[in-house]
C-alpha cells in the first residue's frame, strides 16, 4: 500500500496553472525524487502537499487518512515533515534549541504546566534536550548545539534543518532542494544521510535540480513540466525517456507526436525556417 | 550556568527590593513607596507586553485599555449599590457565600456591593472574554491586524468610559475599598500598610516574573519565538501559530487586567485616562526600552522610568518624554539599551560575546 498517493491535484496563480493534474504515489520505504526544469511546479507541488498552499483540486492521502486542505502543523503532527529549499531556522535560537522546537508536535505540555514548571513538564523538557541532541548527532552536528543557528554557514544550515525535520518523527520527510548551495563533499555527506535516514525506515520525497545527486539517490523518479508529470519510474528507464530529454534540452513538447497531452500554453519554439531567412 | 543565573537573580531581586525600602526610610523618604508600588503594578503590564510583543512578535496598542478593563469592572462592583437586588432570589445565598457585603461610601450610607475577590474574579472573567473577541480573528491573519484592532478597542474603551455615568465619566470612580487578600495582607493605600503593599506588589512581580520565566524556558517559549522569527517554518514543525498567538495575547491580557485590578484597589480608585491610547504607547515604549524579550530589563525599565514619571521628573512633557524615548530607541537602539551595555561591560571584562561566536573560531 502506498504511503503517501496525491491524486490529480491542481493550483493554480492567477490563471497560471502551476501544478496541472498531478497524480502519484511513494511506496514506504523509499526514495523518490521529483526533477524538472525550472518552473515545472515542483516546490507549488511540496506546498501543496506539506500544507502550505490549499489545493484547487485533488486529494493527497497519507497513511490512508486524507491531508488535503489540512494546516501545515496538523500535517507534521501526521508524521509528514518537511525542508524548505532556503533553510529557515530560527535565528534568534541556537542550534539545539531549533532542533528542539521539533519536537513540539510531540509533546504535550501547554502554558500553565510550563509557567508552574510541573514535575512532568521539567521531566519532558530533559526529555525534548536529549532527543534533539540525538537528531543533532545524526546529522554530526552535536559539538555545535551551543552555537547561534545564525552563525553557521549554509551548509551546516542545512544539515540542522534536517535535523529538525527529523525531530518530529516523520513517517516522511519532504525534501526541497536539499543540495542546492552544497559544495561536493557536502553533498556526498547529504546522499549518504539520506539513505541512512531511508534505512532507519523514513521515507524520503525529494524535490531537486541537481539531477547527479538525484539519479544516484533515488529508487523511483517523477518528471514533471509545465505542472504535469510526463514520465515515472526507475532513474535508469526515465534518464532515456526521449521527452525527459526534449524537456531538459529545452526542445518543446508540442512537435513531439508522443505528446499529445501536453499543455498546449508552453511556449512555442521559433521554427528553425523563420531564421534561417 | 542558567542555574546560578537564576538563584543570583533570584537573590538579587528582593535585596534590591529591600535596599529601596531600607534607602527610603533612611532618608526620610517613605512616601516615595506609594509610587514605587504603583510602579510595580504598571510594570506587570509590560511584563505581559514583553511576552507578546518581544516573544510572539505580536504588537498591542490596547493594554492600558485591559488595564482599565480590570480595574474598573473592579471599582464599578466593589462600588456600586447593588441593594436594590435585594428583593431577586437567590441574592441571599451570594450573600451567605461572601460574593456580596455590606459596604458604606464616602457619605456613610449603607450599600451591597461584590466582595474584592468577587469582582476580582469577574474582571479577570472579562477580560479573558474582550480579548478572546478581539485576539481571535485579528491573529488569524499575518501582519500587524493586532495592533490595529487593538488601537480600535483602545478609543471605543476610553470613550466608553468617558461617556458613561456608572463609571464616573471624567472623574472615574472613588472609594474603592481595601482588598483583604489573606489575614494580615491587604491591598490598600493606608499610609500604615504603605511597607507591606510595597512588599506584596514586589512579591507579586517576583512571581509573575519566575513564572513567565519558566514557561519562556519550555516549548511554550520556544514556539513563540519560533513564530516571531518565522511563521511559516513554525507552522510546518507543528507549531499551531493561531492558537498560540491567541494563547499569548489573552495572557497578557489578563496580567494587565491583574495589575489594574491590584492598582485600583491599592489607589482607591480609577480615573480614564488609564485607558487612553498615549498610555498604551507608553506601554509599548517601556517595553522597547528594556530590550523587548528581555523580561528582568522590561520590568527594571519600567520600574524606573514609571517612577519617575509618577514622581513628576517629567512634568508637563510627561508622554513626549515617552514618545520621544520610543523614537530613540527604534532608531538607535533596537535591542533596547540595556544589551548594548551588557555587551560592553562583557568586553571590559575581557569575556568573548556570545552573539559574535562562529563555527570558526571554535576551539
Amino acid at each position: 500500500m502506498a504511503l503517501l498517493e496525491v491524486t490529480d491535484v491542481r493550483r493554480a496563480f492567477g490563471g497560471l496553472a502551476a501544478v496541472d493534474g498531478v497524480s502519484f504515489t511513494v511506496k514506504p520505504g523509499q526514495i523518490k525524487g521529483i526533477i524538472g526544469p525550472n518552473g515545472a511546479g515542483k516546490t507549488t507541488l511540496f506546498n501543496l502537499i506539506s500544507g502550505l498552499l490549499k489545493p484547487d483540486a485533488g486529494r493527497i492521502t497519507f497513511r490512508g487518512r486524507s491531508i488535503t486542505g489540512l494546516k501545515p502543523y496538523e500535517i507534521a503532527g501526521a508524521g509528514l515533515s518537511r525542508t524548505f529549499q532556503n533553510p529557515s531556522l530560527f535565528l534568534q535560537m541556537n542550534v539545539l534549541e531549533n532542533v528542539m522546537v521539533g519536537r513540539h508536535c510531540r509533546t504535550r505540555w501547554g502554558f500553565l504546566g510550563c509557567g508552574l514548571r510541573w514535575p512532568g513538564q521539567a521531566r519532558e523538557e530533559r526529555a525534548i534536550r536529549e532527543a534533539a541532541r540525538a537528531q543533532l548527532d545524526v546529522v554530526g552536528l552535536a559539538h555545535l548545539a551551543g552555537w547561534s543557528a545564525g552563525a553557521l554557514p549554509f551548509g551546516q544550515r542545512r544539515m540542522v534543518e534536517l535535523a529538525r525535520a527529523l525531530a518530529t518523527e516523520p513517517a516522511m520527510l519532504l525534501l526541497d532542494e536539499p543540495a542546492s548551495g552544497l559544495n561536493t563533499r557536502e553533498k556526498e555527506d547529504l546522499g549518504r544521510l539520506i539513505r541512512q535516514i531511508r534505512d532507519r525506515g523514513i521515507t524520503v520525497l525529494l524535490v531537486e535540480h541537481d539531477m547527479s545527486v538525484v539519479m544516484g539517490l533515488s529508487d523511483d523518479l517523477l518528471v514533471l513540466y509545465n505542472g504535469r508529470p510526463i514520465a515515472e519510474g526507475a532513474p535508469a528507464a526515465v534518464q532515456n525517456d526521449p521527452r525527459v530529454i526534449r524537456v531538459y534540452l529545452g526542445e518543446d513538447l508540442q512537435n513531439d507526436e508522443s505528446g499529445g497531452d501536453a499543455p498546449p500554453r508552453a511556449p512555442a519554439t521559433p521554427p528553425a525556417t523563420c531564421c534561417s531567412r | 550556568m542558567p542555574r546560578l543565573r537564576l538563584l543570583f537573580l533570584l537573590a538579587l531581586f528582593p535585596v534590591m527590593v529591600a535596599g529601596a525600602q531600607l534607602g527610603l526610610r533612611a532618608a526620610g523618604m517613605e512616601y516615595c513607596l506609594t509610587q514605587l508600588t504603583m510602579s510595580v503594578y504598571y510594570a506587570l503590564v509590560v511584563m505581559g507586553l514583553c511576552l507578546l510583543m518581544g516573544y510572539a512578535g505580536q504588537v498591542s496598542l490596547g493594554h492600558g485599555a485591559f488595564f482599565a478593563l480590570g480595574g474598573y469592572t473592579t471599582a464599578v462592583l466593589t462600588t456600586h449599590d447593588f441593594s436594590g437586588i435585594r428583593a431577586c432570589a437567590g441574592v441571599g445565598v451570594l450573600e451567605r457565600a461572601g460574593l456580596l457585603v455590606a459596604q458604606q461610601d464616602l457619605y456613610g450610607q449603607a450599600g451591597l456591593s461584590v466582595a474584592p475577590w468577587a469582582a476580582f474574579a469577574a474582571a479577570m472573567l472579562l477580560t479573558f472574554v474582550v480579548a478572546l473577541l478581539i485576539g481571535y480573528p485579528a491573529l488569524r491573519l499575518r501582519g500587524h491586524y493586532l495592533a490595529m484592532a487593538t488601537l480600535g478597542f483602545t478609543l471605543i474603551v476610553s470613550k466608553l468610559l468617558l461617556g458613561s455615568a456608572l463609571t464616573g465619566s471624567a472623574d472615574g470612580i472613588h472609594g474603592v475599598p481595601e482588598w483583604k487578600l489573606l489575614p494580615g495582607l491587604t491591598v490598600s493605600g493606608r499610609s500604615a500598610l504603605r511597607v507591606q503593599n510595597y512588599y506584596l506588589a514586589c512579591g507579586l512581580a517576583l512571581l509573575l516574573l519566575l513564572g513567565l520565566r519558566n514557561l519562556l524556558r519550555s516549548r511554550v517559549g520556544r514556539a513563540l519565538l519560533a513564530i516571531h522569527d518565522r511563521e511559516t517554518a513554525a507552522n510546518a514543525m507543528g507549531i499551531n501559530t493561531a492558537a498560540y498567538k491567541l494563547k499569548v495575547f489573552v495572557l497578557s491580557a489578563l496580567l494587565a487586567a491583574l495589575a489594574g485590578v491590584f492598582f485600583t484597589h491599592y489607589t482607591g480608585g480609577i480615573a480614564p485616562s488609564e485607558a487612553g491610547a498615549l498610555k498604551s504607547v507608553r506601554y509599548v515604549a517601556l517595553a522597547a526600552a528594556g530590550g523587548m524579550a528581555n523580561l528582568w530589563g522590561v520590568t527594571v525599565m519600567s520600574i524606573a522610568l514609571n517612577y519617575c514619571s509618577l514622581r513628576g521628573w517629567f512634568g508637563s512633557y510627561d508622554n513626549a518624554v515617552f514618545g520621544a524615548l520610543l523614537i530613540l530607541i527604534i532608531s538607535l537602539a533596537p535591542e533596547g539599551p540595556l544589551k548594548p551595555l551588557g555587551l560592553w561591560l562583557r568586553r571590559l571584562a575581557g569575556r568573548p560575546d556570545p552573539e559574535r561566536r562562529t563555527p570558526h573560531g571554535a576551539p
